[in-house]
Protein backbone atom coordinates (compact mmCIF):
# COMPACT_ATOMS: atom_id res chain seq x y z
CA UNK A 1 0.00 0.00 0.00
CA UNK A 2 1.54 2.95 -0.85
CA UNK A 3 0.35 6.85 -0.86
CA UNK A 4 0.88 10.03 -2.45
CA UNK A 5 2.94 13.07 -0.72
CA UNK A 6 1.80 16.25 0.07
CA UNK A 7 4.83 18.48 0.62
CA UNK A 8 4.75 21.31 2.71
CA UNK A 9 7.43 23.65 3.76
CA UNK A 10 9.21 25.09 7.94
CA UNK A 11 6.76 25.94 10.73
CA UNK A 12 3.26 24.27 8.93
CA UNK A 13 1.65 25.76 12.61
CA UNK A 14 -1.79 25.03 14.01
CA UNK A 15 -3.51 28.05 12.57
CA UNK A 16 -3.06 27.36 9.01
CA UNK A 17 -3.75 23.51 9.86
CA UNK A 18 -6.95 24.48 11.70
CA UNK A 19 -8.11 28.22 11.51
CA UNK A 20 -9.68 30.01 14.69
CA UNK A 21 -12.66 31.22 12.53
CA UNK A 22 -14.15 27.80 11.73
CA UNK A 23 -13.16 26.57 15.22
CA UNK A 24 -16.80 26.52 16.22
CA UNK A 25 -17.92 24.26 13.03
CA UNK A 26 -17.92 20.65 13.75
CA UNK A 27 -14.37 18.61 12.83
CA UNK A 28 -15.65 17.41 9.83
CA UNK A 29 -16.22 20.52 8.46
CA UNK A 30 -13.05 22.68 9.71
CA UNK A 31 -11.35 20.20 7.55
CA UNK A 32 -12.68 20.99 4.52
CA UNK A 33 -10.63 24.32 5.67
CA UNK A 34 -7.34 22.55 6.69
CA UNK A 35 -4.60 24.13 5.52
CA UNK A 36 -6.62 26.75 2.70
CA UNK A 37 -4.72 29.58 3.53
CA UNK A 38 -1.46 27.68 2.48
CA UNK A 39 -2.50 25.61 -0.48
CA UNK A 40 -6.27 25.69 -1.18
CA UNK A 41 -6.32 22.59 -3.26
CA UNK A 42 -5.10 20.06 -0.24
CA UNK A 43 -8.16 19.27 1.82
CA UNK A 44 -10.60 18.61 -1.16
CA UNK A 45 -8.26 16.29 -3.10
CA UNK A 46 -6.08 14.44 -0.04
CA UNK A 47 -7.02 10.71 -0.33
CA UNK A 48 -7.22 8.08 2.52
CA UNK A 49 -3.57 6.75 2.61
CA UNK A 50 -2.40 9.49 1.66
CA UNK A 51 1.22 11.09 3.32
CA UNK A 52 2.02 15.07 4.61
CA UNK A 53 5.67 15.70 4.50
CA UNK A 54 6.41 18.93 6.29
CA UNK A 55 9.27 21.09 7.20
CA UNK A 56 11.13 21.35 10.22
CA UNK A 57 8.88 22.24 12.91
CA UNK A 58 5.47 20.95 11.87
CA UNK A 59 2.64 21.71 13.77
CA UNK A 60 3.92 24.75 15.74
CA UNK A 61 1.57 26.56 17.81
CA UNK A 62 -1.90 26.03 19.72
CA UNK A 63 -2.29 22.91 21.98
CA UNK A 64 -5.78 23.00 19.58
CA UNK A 65 -6.24 19.25 18.91
CA UNK A 66 -8.06 19.63 15.74
CA UNK A 67 -5.00 20.32 13.88
CA UNK A 68 -4.12 16.45 13.74
CA UNK A 69 -7.92 15.91 13.95
CA UNK A 70 -8.68 17.04 10.79
CA UNK A 71 -5.43 15.42 9.07
CA UNK A 72 -6.67 11.85 10.47
CA UNK A 73 -10.53 13.19 8.83
CA UNK A 74 -9.07 13.79 5.77
CA UNK A 75 -7.51 10.53 5.48
CA UNK A 76 -3.77 11.49 6.08
CA UNK A 77 -2.16 8.23 7.69
CA UNK A 78 1.06 9.60 8.62
CA UNK A 79 3.34 13.00 8.84
CA UNK A 80 6.52 13.10 8.41
CA UNK A 81 8.48 15.65 8.96
CA UNK A 82 12.35 16.62 10.45
CA UNK A 83 11.22 17.92 13.90
CA UNK A 84 7.70 18.85 15.15
CA UNK A 85 6.20 21.19 17.64
CA UNK A 86 5.83 19.01 20.68
CA UNK A 87 2.02 19.35 21.75
CA UNK A 88 1.29 18.45 17.85
CA UNK A 89 3.76 15.72 18.00
CA UNK A 90 1.40 14.45 21.21
CA UNK A 91 -1.66 15.21 19.97
CA UNK A 92 -0.74 13.39 16.85
CA UNK A 93 -0.56 9.73 18.60
CA UNK A 94 -3.19 10.08 20.80
CA UNK A 95 -5.94 10.74 18.30
CA UNK A 96 -4.05 7.70 16.58
CA UNK A 97 -2.44 9.69 13.64
CA UNK A 98 1.98 8.77 13.49
CA UNK A 99 3.78 11.69 13.19
CA UNK A 100 7.17 10.27 11.71
CA UNK A 101 10.43 11.96 12.57
CA UNK A 102 12.79 11.96 9.57
CA UNK A 103 16.05 13.70 8.96
CA UNK A 104 15.76 12.80 5.07
CA UNK A 105 12.63 14.33 3.63
CA UNK A 106 14.64 16.77 1.49
CA UNK A 107 14.65 13.30 -0.75
CA UNK A 108 10.78 13.35 -0.59
CA UNK A 109 8.89 15.54 -3.16
CA UNK A 110 5.38 16.92 -3.62
CA UNK A 111 3.52 14.15 -5.73
CA UNK A 112 5.93 11.18 -4.59
CA UNK A 113 4.19 7.90 -3.35
CA UNK A 114 5.83 6.32 -0.42
CA UNK A 115 4.91 3.06 1.80
CA UNK A 116 6.58 3.52 5.60
CA UNK A 117 7.09 0.41 7.88
CA UNK A 118 6.50 1.67 11.70
CA UNK A 119 8.04 -1.01 13.42
CA UNK A 120 10.83 -0.78 11.49
CA UNK A 121 11.19 3.09 11.59
CA UNK A 122 11.61 2.88 7.58
CA UNK A 123 9.89 4.84 4.90
CA UNK A 124 10.22 3.42 1.15
CA UNK A 125 9.86 5.95 -1.47
CA UNK A 126 8.20 3.99 -4.16
CA UNK A 127 8.86 7.04 -6.92
CA UNK A 128 12.70 6.98 -6.98
CA UNK A 129 13.03 3.28 -5.06
CA UNK A 130 14.74 4.95 -2.18
CA UNK A 131 15.01 3.73 0.83
CA UNK A 132 14.76 6.86 4.01
CA UNK A 133 15.17 6.19 7.52
CA UNK A 134 13.25 7.76 10.51
CA UNK A 135 13.66 7.83 13.95
CA UNK A 136 11.81 4.73 16.05
CA UNK A 137 8.98 5.92 17.50
CA UNK A 138 8.95 5.65 21.65
CA UNK A 139 7.62 2.08 22.56
CA UNK A 140 4.55 4.48 24.88
CA UNK A 141 3.77 5.94 21.64
CA UNK A 142 3.40 2.95 19.63
CA UNK A 143 1.32 1.29 22.32
CA UNK A 144 -0.92 4.61 21.10
CA UNK A 145 -1.10 3.85 17.65
CA UNK A 146 -1.62 -0.15 18.31
CA UNK A 147 -4.87 1.00 20.57
CA UNK A 148 -5.78 3.36 17.72
CA UNK A 149 -5.39 6.10 20.01
CA UNK A 150 -5.55 7.28 23.82
CA UNK A 151 -9.17 6.72 24.02
CA UNK A 152 -9.03 3.28 23.38
CA UNK A 153 -5.86 2.90 24.88
CA UNK A 154 -7.10 3.92 28.29
CA UNK A 155 -10.79 2.30 27.41
CA UNK A 156 -8.81 -1.19 27.83
CA UNK A 157 -6.88 -0.20 30.80
CA UNK A 158 -9.98 0.98 32.97
CA UNK A 159 -11.68 -2.33 31.36
CA UNK A 160 -8.77 -4.49 32.51
CA UNK A 161 -9.15 -3.21 36.26
CA UNK A 162 -12.76 -3.17 36.26
CA UNK B 1 24.61 14.66 41.12
CA UNK B 2 23.83 18.43 40.22
CA UNK B 3 20.59 19.42 39.15
CA UNK B 4 18.33 21.99 36.91
CA UNK B 5 15.32 23.65 38.03
CA UNK B 6 12.96 21.61 35.60
CA UNK B 7 14.92 18.05 37.07
CA UNK B 8 13.95 18.77 40.28
CA UNK B 9 10.44 19.88 39.84
CA UNK B 10 10.13 16.65 37.58
CA UNK B 11 12.13 14.07 40.06
CA UNK B 12 9.61 15.26 42.39
CA UNK B 13 6.81 14.62 40.54
CA UNK B 14 8.23 11.29 39.38
CA UNK B 15 8.78 10.15 42.82
CA UNK B 16 12.61 9.62 42.17
CA UNK B 17 15.85 11.66 43.81
CA UNK B 18 16.68 12.32 40.33
CA UNK B 19 15.93 12.61 36.66
CA UNK B 20 18.18 12.44 33.25
CA UNK B 21 17.31 14.30 30.83
CA UNK B 22 15.96 12.23 27.38
CA UNK B 23 14.41 9.38 29.58
CA UNK B 24 10.48 8.88 29.86
CA UNK B 25 9.10 9.51 33.38
CA UNK B 26 5.50 9.46 34.33
CA UNK B 27 4.94 12.22 36.65
CA UNK B 28 1.74 12.62 39.02
CA UNK B 29 0.21 16.09 38.25
CA UNK B 30 -0.59 18.76 40.54
CA UNK B 31 -2.46 20.79 38.72
CA UNK B 32 -4.42 20.11 35.78
CA UNK B 33 -5.69 23.91 34.40
CA UNK B 34 -8.47 23.69 31.27
CA UNK B 35 -10.79 26.41 29.47
CA UNK B 36 -14.13 26.30 27.30
CA UNK B 37 -12.40 25.51 24.16
CA UNK B 38 -10.26 22.68 24.92
CA UNK B 39 -11.68 21.28 27.83
CA UNK B 40 -15.26 20.00 28.64
CA UNK B 41 -16.65 20.33 25.26
CA UNK B 42 -14.01 18.37 24.37
CA UNK B 43 -12.93 15.91 27.09
CA UNK B 44 -16.70 15.23 27.80
CA UNK B 45 -17.71 12.39 25.51
CA UNK B 46 -14.66 10.59 25.84
CA UNK B 47 -15.08 10.90 29.80
CA UNK B 48 -18.86 9.46 29.19
CA UNK B 49 -17.46 6.93 26.95
CA UNK B 50 -14.88 5.69 29.73
CA UNK B 51 -17.71 6.18 32.52
CA UNK B 52 -14.93 7.43 34.72
CA UNK B 53 -14.60 11.42 36.27
CA UNK B 54 -11.90 13.49 37.32
CA UNK B 55 -9.49 11.76 39.33
CA UNK B 56 -9.58 14.65 41.82
CA UNK B 57 -11.23 17.92 41.40
CA UNK B 58 -9.52 20.02 43.63
CA UNK B 59 -6.32 19.76 41.47
CA UNK B 60 -8.83 21.03 38.21
CA UNK B 61 -8.80 24.66 37.46
CA UNK B 62 -11.33 25.95 34.61
CA UNK B 63 -11.73 29.03 33.30
CA UNK B 64 -13.96 30.23 30.26
CA UNK B 65 -11.41 32.55 28.53
CA UNK B 66 -11.69 31.41 24.76
CA UNK B 67 -15.34 31.89 23.89
CA UNK B 68 -16.09 34.27 26.85
CA UNK B 69 -18.29 36.11 26.56
CA UNK B 70 -20.19 34.10 23.93
CA UNK B 71 -20.83 35.92 20.64
CA UNK B 72 -23.50 33.56 19.02
CA UNK B 73 -25.52 30.73 19.57
CA UNK B 74 -22.61 28.51 19.33
CA UNK B 75 -20.92 30.12 21.89
CA UNK B 76 -23.17 29.83 24.30
CA UNK B 77 -23.66 26.57 23.88
CA UNK B 78 -19.82 25.86 24.69
CA UNK B 79 -20.05 28.02 27.84
CA UNK B 80 -23.38 25.97 28.95
CA UNK B 81 -21.79 22.76 28.87
CA UNK B 82 -18.86 24.25 30.43
CA UNK B 83 -20.69 25.13 33.08
CA UNK B 84 -22.58 21.81 33.69
CA UNK B 85 -20.00 19.85 33.22
CA UNK B 86 -18.12 21.72 35.96
CA UNK B 87 -20.97 21.30 38.51
CA UNK B 88 -21.01 17.37 36.90
CA UNK B 89 -17.62 17.45 37.99
CA UNK B 90 -17.83 19.19 41.06
CA UNK B 91 -15.11 21.19 39.76
CA UNK B 92 -15.40 24.23 42.51
CA UNK B 93 -12.11 26.24 41.40
CA UNK B 94 -14.16 27.04 38.11
CA UNK B 95 -14.02 30.53 37.14
CA UNK B 96 -16.61 31.90 34.15
CA UNK B 97 -16.08 34.80 31.93
CA UNK B 98 -13.06 36.22 35.16
CA UNK B 99 -10.68 36.00 32.10
CA UNK B 100 -7.79 34.64 30.50
CA UNK B 101 -6.76 31.03 32.39
CA UNK B 102 -3.16 31.83 32.37
CA UNK B 103 -3.56 34.83 34.13
CA UNK B 104 -6.79 33.65 36.26
CA UNK B 105 -4.97 30.59 37.84
CA UNK B 106 -2.06 32.33 39.14
CA UNK B 107 -4.24 35.27 40.48
CA UNK B 108 -6.32 33.21 42.06
CA UNK B 109 -4.28 32.02 44.06
CA UNK B 110 -3.36 28.62 42.40
CA UNK B 111 0.25 28.35 41.27
CA UNK B 112 3.09 27.81 43.77
CA UNK B 113 6.77 27.23 43.12
CA UNK B 114 7.85 24.00 42.62
CA UNK B 115 4.30 22.55 41.39
CA UNK B 116 4.42 19.95 38.00
CA UNK B 117 1.18 21.48 36.60
CA UNK B 118 0.16 20.96 32.76
CA UNK B 119 -2.68 23.24 31.12
CA UNK B 120 -4.68 22.39 27.60
CA UNK B 121 -3.16 25.40 25.82
CA UNK B 122 -0.12 26.51 24.24
CA UNK B 123 0.46 29.35 26.39
CA UNK B 124 0.87 27.36 29.69
CA UNK B 125 4.68 27.75 30.35
CA UNK B 126 3.60 31.47 31.47
CA UNK B 127 3.19 29.63 35.25
CA UNK B 128 6.83 28.83 34.80
CA UNK B 129 7.32 32.55 36.20
CA UNK B 130 6.33 30.94 39.41
CA UNK B 131 8.91 28.26 39.46
CA UNK B 132 6.12 25.50 38.17
CA UNK B 133 7.57 23.20 35.51
CA UNK B 134 3.92 24.02 33.50
CA UNK B 135 3.51 22.92 29.96
CA UNK B 136 0.96 22.82 27.24
CA UNK B 137 -1.10 19.67 26.31
CA UNK B 138 -3.81 18.91 23.65
CA UNK B 139 -7.54 17.93 24.47
CA UNK B 140 -6.84 13.78 24.68
CA UNK B 141 -3.65 14.50 26.48
CA UNK B 142 -5.92 16.71 28.99
CA UNK B 143 -8.65 13.93 29.11
CA UNK B 144 -5.52 11.24 30.34
CA UNK B 145 -4.84 13.14 32.88
CA UNK B 146 -8.11 14.71 34.14
CA UNK B 147 -8.99 11.06 34.45
CA UNK B 148 -5.69 9.78 35.93
CA UNK B 149 -4.06 12.56 37.32
CA UNK B 150 -0.75 11.56 35.93
CA UNK B 151 1.24 12.09 32.47
CA UNK B 152 4.15 11.26 30.68
CA UNK B 153 7.17 13.27 29.80
CA UNK B 154 10.60 12.87 27.61
CA UNK B 155 12.65 14.92 30.44
CA UNK B 156 14.27 17.91 28.50
CA UNK B 157 17.50 19.09 28.83
CA UNK B 158 17.58 22.74 30.35
CA UNK B 159 18.34 26.18 27.77
CA UNK B 160 19.51 28.81 30.03
CA UNK B 161 18.97 32.18 29.16
CA UNK B 162 20.89 35.04 30.35
CA UNK B 163 19.84 38.72 30.06
CA UNK B 164 21.96 40.95 31.96
CA UNK B 165 21.78 44.45 32.91
CA UNK B 166 18.40 47.01 33.15
CA UNK B 167 16.19 47.61 30.39
CA UNK B 168 15.61 51.05 29.13
CA UNK B 169 12.15 53.08 29.62
CA UNK B 170 9.61 52.09 26.56
CA UNK B 171 11.59 48.80 26.46
CA UNK B 172 9.35 45.92 28.07
CA UNK B 173 9.46 42.18 28.58
CA UNK B 174 7.52 41.47 25.38
CA UNK B 175 10.53 42.97 23.20
CA UNK B 176 13.04 40.59 25.24
CA UNK B 177 9.78 37.82 23.86
CA UNK B 178 10.36 38.56 20.46
CA UNK B 179 14.33 39.34 20.42
CA UNK B 180 14.97 35.83 21.59
CA UNK B 181 12.60 34.34 18.81
CA UNK B 182 14.18 36.22 16.03
CA UNK B 183 17.52 34.73 17.31
CA UNK B 184 16.51 31.69 18.54
CA UNK B 185 13.98 30.51 15.92
CA UNK B 186 10.42 29.17 16.34
CA UNK B 187 11.93 25.79 17.08
CA UNK B 188 14.92 27.31 19.06
CA UNK B 189 13.63 25.45 21.96
CA UNK B 190 12.95 22.23 20.61
CA UNK B 191 10.74 21.47 23.40
CA UNK B 192 13.12 21.31 25.87
CA UNK B 193 12.84 23.38 29.07
CA UNK B 194 14.09 26.89 28.91
CA UNK B 195 15.16 28.80 31.86
CA UNK B 196 15.42 32.30 32.28
CA UNK B 197 17.98 34.35 34.46
CA UNK B 198 19.86 37.28 34.68
CA UNK B 199 19.67 40.74 36.71
CA UNK B 200 17.45 41.78 33.58
CA UNK B 201 14.98 39.34 34.43
CA UNK B 202 15.22 39.46 38.23
CA UNK B 203 14.37 42.96 37.81
CA UNK B 204 10.54 42.20 36.47
CA UNK B 205 7.84 42.07 38.10
CA UNK B 206 5.69 38.63 38.27
CA UNK B 207 3.77 40.11 35.05
CA UNK B 208 6.50 40.87 33.34
CA UNK B 209 8.14 37.60 34.18
CA UNK B 210 4.81 35.82 33.30
CA UNK B 211 5.49 37.30 29.46
CA UNK B 212 9.01 36.38 28.98
CA UNK B 213 7.36 32.61 29.94
CA UNK B 214 4.22 32.84 28.15
CA UNK B 215 6.60 33.07 24.87
CA UNK B 216 8.39 29.91 25.61
CA UNK B 217 5.71 28.46 23.73
CA UNK B 218 7.33 30.84 20.49
CA UNK B 219 10.30 29.74 21.09
CA UNK B 220 8.92 26.12 20.50
CA UNK B 221 9.85 25.09 24.52
CA UNK B 222 8.07 23.05 26.52
CA UNK B 223 8.26 25.10 29.21
CA UNK B 224 10.20 28.13 30.12
CA UNK B 225 10.63 28.56 33.78
CA UNK B 226 12.53 31.99 36.60
CA UNK B 227 13.89 30.47 39.70
CA UNK B 228 11.41 31.82 42.50
CA UNK B 229 12.45 34.91 44.72
CA UNK B 230 10.89 37.28 47.35
CA UNK B 231 9.19 39.14 44.05
CA UNK B 232 7.52 35.22 43.30
CA UNK B 233 6.86 34.98 47.03
CA UNK B 234 5.29 38.12 47.76
CA UNK B 235 3.03 37.59 44.40
CA UNK B 236 1.69 34.27 45.54
CA UNK B 237 1.28 35.09 48.79
CA UNK B 238 -0.98 38.10 47.87
CA UNK B 239 -2.25 35.95 45.88
CA UNK B 240 -3.71 33.40 48.73
CA UNK B 241 -1.76 31.23 48.51
CA UNK B 242 1.39 29.50 50.40
CA UNK B 243 4.77 30.12 48.64
CA UNK B 244 6.54 26.92 50.83
CA UNK B 245 9.69 26.04 50.73
CA UNK B 246 10.49 28.01 47.44
CA UNK B 247 14.49 28.13 48.16
CA UNK B 248 15.22 24.88 47.38
CA UNK B 249 13.44 25.45 43.94
CA UNK B 250 16.86 27.01 41.68
CA UNK B 251 19.34 25.37 39.27
CA UNK B 252 21.94 23.76 41.44
CA UNK B 253 25.45 25.62 40.68
CA UNK B 254 27.06 23.11 38.81
CA UNK B 255 24.18 21.73 37.00
CA UNK B 256 24.81 20.62 32.98
CA UNK B 257 22.87 22.91 30.40
CA UNK B 258 22.32 22.21 26.97
CA UNK B 259 23.46 25.86 25.71
CA UNK B 260 23.99 29.40 27.33
CA UNK B 261 22.83 31.69 25.43
CA UNK B 262 22.90 35.89 26.44
CA UNK B 263 21.73 38.79 25.73
CA UNK B 264 21.84 42.45 27.26
CA UNK B 265 18.91 44.30 28.61
CA UNK B 266 20.31 47.15 29.02
CA UNK B 267 20.80 47.22 24.78
CA UNK B 268 17.33 45.93 23.95
CA UNK B 269 15.19 48.15 21.74
CA UNK B 270 11.29 48.46 21.12
CA UNK B 271 11.10 45.19 18.88
CA UNK B 272 8.30 44.34 16.04
CA UNK B 273 7.45 41.02 14.20
CA UNK B 274 6.22 41.53 10.86
CA UNK B 275 3.34 39.11 9.36
CA UNK B 276 3.62 35.98 9.76
CA UNK B 277 5.66 34.76 12.41
CA UNK B 278 7.26 36.44 16.12
CA UNK B 279 10.64 34.89 14.47
CA UNK B 280 10.83 37.78 11.88
CA UNK B 281 11.42 40.30 14.73
CA UNK B 282 13.59 43.14 14.38
CA UNK B 283 14.46 46.36 15.95
CA UNK B 284 11.39 48.73 15.47
CA UNK B 285 13.14 51.09 13.24
CA UNK B 286 14.26 48.79 11.16
CA UNK B 287 10.83 47.56 9.81
CA UNK B 288 9.08 49.47 7.30
CA UNK B 289 6.04 52.05 8.79
CA UNK B 290 3.61 49.86 7.92
CA UNK B 291 0.22 51.59 8.06
CA UNK B 292 -2.24 49.95 10.52
CA UNK B 293 -6.42 49.31 10.52
CA UNK B 294 -6.73 47.97 14.11
CA UNK B 295 -4.23 48.39 16.94
CA UNK B 296 -5.01 45.37 19.61
CA UNK B 297 -4.16 45.50 23.25
CA UNK B 298 -5.54 42.01 24.46
CA UNK B 299 -4.18 38.30 25.36
CA UNK B 300 -2.30 37.02 27.84
CA UNK B 301 0.81 38.00 26.47
CA UNK B 302 0.00 41.49 26.30
CA UNK B 303 -2.87 42.88 28.42
CA UNK B 304 -1.89 42.44 32.25
CA UNK B 305 -1.90 45.34 34.79
CA UNK B 306 1.42 46.05 33.46
CA UNK B 307 0.31 45.63 30.04
CA UNK B 308 -2.10 48.11 29.99
CA UNK B 309 -0.28 51.11 32.43
CA UNK B 310 2.60 50.63 29.47
CA UNK B 311 0.06 51.68 27.05
CA UNK B 312 -1.33 54.32 29.44
CA UNK B 313 1.86 55.99 29.88
CA UNK B 314 2.28 56.68 26.18
CA UNK B 315 -1.21 57.61 25.79
CA UNK B 316 -2.10 60.07 28.26
CA UNK B 317 -2.95 63.25 27.08
CA UNK B 318 -3.20 61.98 23.54
CA UNK B 319 -5.50 60.77 20.75
CA UNK B 320 -5.45 58.29 18.30
CA UNK B 321 -4.96 58.85 14.45
CA UNK B 322 -8.17 59.27 12.86
CA UNK B 323 -9.84 56.56 11.22
CA UNK B 324 -8.01 54.18 13.16
CA UNK B 325 -9.07 52.05 16.21
CA UNK B 326 -7.60 50.82 19.08
CA UNK B 327 -9.15 47.68 21.38
CA UNK B 328 -8.57 47.04 24.45
CA UNK B 329 -9.12 43.88 26.33
CA UNK B 330 -8.08 43.20 30.00
CA UNK B 331 -6.86 40.06 30.53
CA UNK B 332 -8.70 39.24 33.73
CA UNK B 333 -11.76 41.23 35.53
CA UNK B 334 -9.37 41.56 38.71
CA UNK B 335 -6.81 43.29 36.11
CA UNK B 336 -9.71 45.68 34.54
CA UNK B 337 -11.41 46.06 38.29
CA UNK B 338 -7.61 48.02 39.35
CA UNK B 339 -6.45 49.65 35.66
CA UNK B 340 -10.26 51.13 36.59
CA UNK B 341 -9.62 52.62 40.00
CA UNK B 342 -6.01 53.62 38.93
CA UNK B 343 -7.32 55.50 36.12
CA UNK B 344 -5.55 53.79 33.52
CA UNK B 345 -8.75 52.43 31.85
CA UNK B 346 -9.82 56.17 31.80
CA UNK B 347 -6.78 57.39 30.30
CA UNK B 348 -7.10 54.63 27.30
CA UNK B 349 -10.87 55.41 26.29
CA UNK B 350 -9.98 59.55 26.63
CA UNK B 351 -7.38 58.48 23.93
CA UNK B 352 -10.21 56.93 22.00
CA UNK B 353 -9.70 53.47 22.52
CA UNK B 354 -12.61 50.67 22.69
CA UNK B 355 -12.98 48.32 25.38
CA UNK B 356 -13.78 44.37 25.24
CA UNK B 357 -14.37 42.40 27.86
CA UNK B 358 -12.09 40.16 30.07
CA UNK B 359 -10.89 37.45 28.26
CA UNK B 360 -9.33 35.86 24.69
CA UNK B 361 -10.80 38.35 22.71
CA UNK B 362 -9.39 38.10 18.69
CA UNK B 363 -6.07 36.91 19.36
CA UNK B 364 -6.87 33.71 18.42
CA UNK B 365 -9.69 34.39 16.08
CA UNK B 366 -12.12 32.92 18.37
CA UNK B 367 -13.85 35.85 19.77
CA UNK B 368 -14.84 39.48 18.96
CA UNK B 369 -12.63 41.99 17.42
CA UNK B 370 -11.28 39.82 14.31
CA UNK B 371 -9.86 41.05 11.20
CA UNK B 372 -11.67 41.56 7.64
CA UNK B 373 -9.59 40.46 4.37
CA UNK B 374 -6.81 42.37 4.06
CA UNK B 375 -6.73 44.27 6.83
CA UNK B 376 -3.44 44.71 9.33
CA UNK B 377 -3.44 44.57 12.42
CA UNK B 378 -0.54 45.33 15.37
CA UNK B 379 -1.13 43.53 18.32
CA UNK B 380 0.56 42.91 22.14
CA UNK B 381 -0.69 38.71 21.12
CA UNK B 382 2.00 36.36 21.35
CA UNK B 383 1.53 34.77 17.92
CA UNK B 384 0.91 36.33 14.03
CA UNK B 385 0.44 33.12 12.27
CA UNK B 386 -1.46 33.43 9.13
CA UNK B 387 -5.11 33.87 9.80
CA UNK B 388 -4.88 34.18 13.09
CA UNK B 389 -6.80 36.38 14.28
CA UNK B 390 -9.53 36.38 11.47
CA UNK B 391 -9.85 36.27 8.14
CA UNK B 392 -7.06 34.66 5.69
CA UNK B 393 -5.82 37.20 3.95
CA UNK B 394 -5.29 39.66 7.20
CA UNK B 395 -1.95 40.58 8.19
CA UNK B 396 -1.07 40.66 12.15
CA UNK B 397 2.22 42.61 13.48
CA UNK B 398 3.68 41.91 16.86
CA UNK B 399 5.11 44.21 19.75
CA UNK B 400 5.08 45.69 22.95
CA UNK B 401 2.22 47.89 24.66
CA UNK B 402 4.51 50.72 24.76
CA UNK B 403 5.06 50.11 20.99
CA UNK B 404 1.05 49.30 20.07
CA UNK B 405 0.11 52.47 22.17
CA UNK B 406 2.17 54.89 20.14
CA UNK B 407 1.68 53.43 16.90
CA UNK B 408 -1.94 53.99 17.50
CA UNK B 409 -1.25 57.88 18.26
CA UNK B 410 0.66 58.16 14.51
CA UNK B 411 -1.27 55.48 12.87
CA UNK B 412 1.67 53.13 11.74
CA UNK B 413 4.67 51.49 12.96
CA UNK B 414 6.17 54.08 15.73
CA UNK B 415 9.02 53.96 17.67
CA UNK B 416 7.64 54.39 21.62
CA UNK B 417 10.55 56.44 22.51
CA UNK B 418 10.23 59.33 20.23
CA UNK B 419 6.59 59.53 21.52
CA UNK B 420 7.10 59.03 24.93
CA UNK B 421 9.99 61.85 24.36
CA UNK B 422 13.00 60.07 25.56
Amino acid sequence: MSGRVWKFGDNINTDVLAPGIYIKLPANELATHCLESVDPEFAGNVKKGDYVVGGRNFGTGSSREQAAQVLKLLGVAAVIAPSFGGIFYRNAFNLGLPAIVSAETGEIEDGHRLSIDLAAGKITNKTTGEQLSAEAVPGNLMALIEAGGLVTYLEKKINENR
Amino acid sequence: MALTLAEKIISKACGRDRVTPGEIVTCAVDLAMIHDSGGPRRVKPAMDRLGVGVWDASKVVLVSDHFAPCTDAESANILKLTREWAAEQGVLNFYDQQGICHVVTPERGHLRPGMFAVGGDSHSPTGGAFGCYMFGVGATDMLGILVTGETWIKVPETIRIEWSGRLKTGVSAKDMALKMCAALGMDGGDYQAVQYGGDAVGALDMFERMTLCNMAAELGAQTGLIEPDETTATYVEKAGAEPGNWRQFRSDPDAAYRAVHEFSGSDLTPQVAVPHSPATAADVDMVEKAEIDQFYIGACTGAKLNDLEMAAAVLRGKKIAKGKRLTVAPASTQILNAATKSGVIGTLLDAGAGLLPPGCGACAGYGVGVLAEDEVCLATTARNFQGRMGAGSSKVYLASPYTVAASAVTGRIQDPREVLNI
